[in-house]
C-alpha cells in the first residue's frame, strides 16, 4: 500500500520519518493537557482562600458523619465482565487487520473470519446462557411484567446453574 | 524536519487547543441555555450580552473558590485523575482532520494536527486509556458514592467500547484504510456516499456507544444524582471540580468530530469539488466540518432532556445483549456484502 | 540521533516506572506505575516503526488488562493495605531465582549467536498492518485460527471460576 495518498495535487510527503513526526505532535497534547491542569491549580493556590475545618474535610455522607471505610469490596460480576472484556477486545483487535487487508483477499478472507466469528460467538453464547451477562440474578416469583427482575428475594443455592432468566428478549 | 515545518505544527496545536477551549466554554453555556429554552425558562442571560460572558464568570469562580481536599483522600492520585481524563480527549484530537489541505506560499499544509496512517486504532487506544481518569478520582476521593460512580462507569465504558469498535471496523471494511484521511476521500462524491447512508446500524451503535463512553444522558450513570450524588467527581471542589467539566465537554467535542469524520464525511461537502476552488474551498470544507460538529454537539443536548436515564441492569443488558451481536451481525453482513459485489 | 536519544529517554522511563511498581507498597500505585510503564513501552515500539504492535500495547495491556488489575486490587480492597509480610522470604527468593535464569538464557542468546537479535525481520510499511493481516490470514491461518479457540477456553474458564464464588 503506499502511504502517500494523493489528496489534491500536491503529494503528502509521508515517510516513516513522518510518521515520527505525527505521533510526536500528537504527544505535544500531552504537555498542554499537563499544562492545562497546572496553570489554574497553581492560579487558584494564589487565589483561593483556605480555611480548613474538621467538618468540611470529612468525605461527603448525605450530611451524616462518615461510616466506616470508603473501600468496600463490591460485586464480583465487574471482574466477571472485565475479564469478558479483555477476551472480546483482543478480538476486536484481530478484527482492524483483516478489515483492511479485506478487499484484497475477497472470499477468502471472509470465510476465515466467520469461522473466528463464529468460535467467539460461541463463547458469547455461552456466557449469556450462564447469565454472567445478566445484572439482576434472582428473580421475583410474583413479579410480572418489568417488574419481574426488581427485587432480590433470597439466595439461590451456588450449585445448580440458575434457571434462564430471561430469554433473549 | 526543517524549522517552518515545526512552526506549522505548532500553530497547528495550538489553533486546535484554542478551538477546543473555546468551544468547551462556549459549550458550557450553550449547554445551559438550550436546557433552558427547552424547559421554557431563561437561563444565564446576566453576564455581558445576552449572557455570553457567563463562561468566563464561571472559570473566575472556580478559582476564587477553596479547594477543599477532604483527609484521607490519596493526594497524588486525586491529582492526577483529572490530568488521566482530558489527556486522551485531547491527543484524540490531534489526529481529526478538520479542513482539506490548505496551500499557502507553495507549501501544503495539511488541516491536521498529526496525520497518523492508523488514526483509528490510536483512537480506540486513547478510548480505552481514558477510563482511568473515572476510575482513579473513584478510588482515591475515599468516599462511597465516588468510588461506586467510578466503578460503575469504568464497567460501561469498557462495555460499550467493545461495540464502538465493531461498529468502526466496519467503516473500515468499506474504506479498507486505518487512516482518517482516506476515510473522508473514501465518503467524498454526493450525500449517499457518506456512511451514514452506507452503513446506518454502524451508525446507530456507533453514536450509542459514543453518548456511554463520554457519559452523558441517558447514560449517565456515573452522576446519577438521585442515588449517587455526583458520581465520581463528588469529592472534588473549585478548579478541580472545573476540570472534571472540561474533560466531559472536550471529551463530547472530540466525539462529534470523530462521528462526523467517520460517518458524515468530515470535512467533505457533498456535489462540491473543493479543491477546484482553490483555498476558498478549503475555509469552506473548514466551516462544514464546524457545522457538522456543532449539529452533534446540539443533538448531545438535545437527547439530554428527551430520554430518560437507563437502570443499570438495563445499561449492561443494551451493551452486551444488543449492541455486540448487532455490530457482529452488521460487520457480517457488510462482509458478505463485499464479497458479493466485488 | 534523536532517534537513539528518545530510545534511552523512554527505556529508562520503562525501567524506572517497572522498578517502582515492584518496590511500591501501594497495589493501586503499583498499578498506575504500570500503566506509565506500558505507554513508554508503546513509544519504543513507534521508535522500532512498529505502530500497531504500539497502538496494541495501550489497547490490550493498558486499556483491558490494567483496568481488569485495578478491578481486582479494589475487589479485594488491597487499595490501602500494604504488602503483606507473608511469603515474602519466599517471594524473593523465588523472583531473584527467576531473574537469574531470564538473565541467563538471554546472555546464552547473546554468545551463541549474536546476529540475530540485532537485526529487525523484514521492514515495516505503513506501521506494518497491512502487512501483517496479509500474514495473518494466509500464512499464519491456522495459529490465528488456533487463537480464537485459545480465547473461547478462557472465556468459559473464566465463567467456570466465577461461578464457583457467586
Amino acid at each position: 500500500m503506499t502511504i502517500g495518498v494523493t489528496i489534491n495535487s500536491l503529494p503528502v510527503i509521508n515517510s516513516s520519518t513522518s510518521m515520527y513526526r505525527d505521533f510526536g505532535t500528537s504527544f505535544i497534547f500531552v504537555l498542554i493537557g499537563i499544562i492545562l491542569v497546572a496553570v489554574p491549580l497553581l492560579l487558584q493556590r494564589i487565589l483561593s482562600p483556605r480555611r480548613k475545618t474538621a467538618e468540611k474535610m470529612s468525605t461527603y455522607e448525605c450530611g451524616e458523619d462518615v461510616e466506616g471505610p470508603a473501600w468496600v469490596k463490591f460485586n464480583i460480576r465487574f471482574y466477571v465482565i472485565a475479564l469478558i472484556f479483555i477476551i472480546f477486545d483482543v478480538e476486536v483487535v484481530f478484527l482492524f487487520p483483516w478489515a483492511v487487508v479485506y478487499k484484497e483477499l475477497g472470499l477468502f478472507a471472509f470465510v476465515e473470519m466467520m469461522i473466528f466469528l463464529g468460535i467467539l460467538a460461541l463463547g458469547l453464547a455461552y456466557v449469556w446462557r450462564k447469565g454472567d451477562l445478566e445484572w439482576v440474578k434472582y428473580s421475583v416469583p410474583y413479579g410480572r411484567g418489568r417488574y419481574r427482575k426488581l427485587t432480590i428475594i433470597e439466595e439461590t443455592p451456588a450449585s445448580p446453574a440458575p434457571a434462564p432468566q430471561e430469554t433473549a428478549a | 524536519m526543517d524549522i517552518v515545518t515545526l512552526i506549522i505544527i505548532c500553530v497547528k496545536a495550538l489553533v486546535v487547543f484554542a478551538a477546543i477551549m473555546l468551544t468547551v466554554m462556549a459549550m458550557t453555556l450553550a449547554e445551559r441555555r438550550i436546557s433552558a429554552f427547552m424547559q421554557n425558562r431563561l437561563g444565564p442571560n446576566r453576564v455581558g450580552p445576552k449572557g455570553l460572558l457567563q463562561p468566563l464568570a464561571d472559570g473566575i469562580k472556580f478559582l476564587m473558590k477553596e479547594d477543599v481536599i477532604p483527609s484521607g483522600v490519596d493526594k497524588p492520585i486525586f491529582l492526577l485523575a483529572p490530568v488521566m481524563l482530558i489527556v486522551p480527549a485531547l491527543m484524540t484530537f490531534a489526529i481529526i482532520p478538520f479542513g482539506s489541505e490548505l496551500h499557502l506560499f507553495g507549501r501544503a499544509i495539511q488541516l491536521q494536527v498529526a496525520d497518523i496512517n492508523i488514526g483509528v486504532l490510536y483512537i480506540l487506544a486513547l478510548t480505552s486509556v481514558g477510563v482511568y481518569g473515572i476510575v482513579l478520582a473513584g478510588w482515591s476521593s475515599n468516599s462511597k458514592y465516588p468510588l461506586l460512580g467510578g466503578l460503575r462507569s469504568s464497567a460501561q465504558l469498557i462495555s460499550y467500547e467493545l461495540a464502538m469498535g465493531l461498529a468502526i471496523v466496519s467503516i473500515i471494511l468499506l474504506a479498507g484504510s486505518l487512516r482518517l484521511n482516506d476515510i473522508i476521500i473514501q465518503q467524498q462524491g454526493h450525500f449517499l456516499s457518506w456512511n451514514v447512508f452506507k452503513q446506518p446500524l454502524a451508525f446507530l451503535i456507533f453514536v450509542v456507544a459514543v453518548y456511554a463512553e463520554t457519559n452523558r444522558l441517558p447514560f449517565d450513570l456515573t452522576e446519577a444524582e438521585q442515588e449517587l450524588v455526583g458520581g465520581y467527581h463528588t469529592e472534588y471542589s473549585s478548579i478541580k471540580f472545573a476540570m472534571f467539566y472540561m474533560a466531559e465537554y472536550a471529551n463530547m467535542i472530540t466525539a462529534s468530530a470523530l462521528t462526523v469524520t467517520l460517518f458524515l464525511g468530515g470535512w467533505d461537502i457533498p456535489l462540491m469539488n473543493e479543491a477546484a476552488l482553490g483555498n476558498l474551498g478549503v475555509l469552506l470544507s473548514v466551516v462544514s466540518f464546524v457545522i457538522k460538529t456543532a449539529l452533534f454537539l446540539f443533538i448531545f443536548i438535545w437527547v439530554r432532556w428527551t430520554f430518560p436515564r437507563f437502570r443499570y441492569d438495563q445499561l449492561m443488558r443494551l451493551g452486551w445483549k444488543v449492541m455486540l451481536p448487532l455490530a457482529l451481525v452488521n460487520i457480517f453482513l457488510t462482509a458478505g456484502y463485499l464479497t458479493l459485489t466485488v | 540521533m534523536t532517534g537513539s536519544f528518545f530510545f534511552y529517554f523512554f527505556a529508562a522511563v520503562t525501567l524506572t516506572s517497572a522498578l517502582l511498581v515492584v518496590l511500591n507498597r501501594n497495589a493501586v500505585y503499583s498499578a498506575v506505575l504500570l500503566v506509565f510503564c506500558f505507554f513508554s513501552l508503546a513509544v519504543i515500539f513507534l521508535l522500532l516503526e512498529a505502530y500497531f504492535l504500539a497502538i496494541l500495547e495501550i489497547l490490550i495491556y493498558a486499556g483491558a488488562i490494567m483496568v481488569l488489575f485495578l478491578f481486582v486490587i479494589m475487589l479485594l480492597s488491597l487499595g490501602r493495605e500494604k504488602a503483606q509480610e507473608h511469603f515474602r522470604y519466599l517471594q524473593r527468593g523465588l523472583s531473584l531465582f527467576l531473574v537469574i535464569v531470564f538473565f541467563l538464557s538471554v546472555l546464552i542468546i547473546f554468545l551463541s549467536d549474536s546476529g540475530i537479535l540485532h537485526q529487525p525481520h523484514g521492514t515495516f510499511t505503513a506501521g506494518g498492518v497491512n502487512a501483517l493481516g496479509e500474514a495473518l490470514f494466509t500464512k499464519y491461518l491456522l495459529p490465528f485460527e488456533v487463537a480464537s479457540l485459545l480465547l473461547l477456553v478462557a472465556l468459559i474458564g473464566t465463567v467456570y471460576l466465577a461461578k464457583r464464588k457467586v
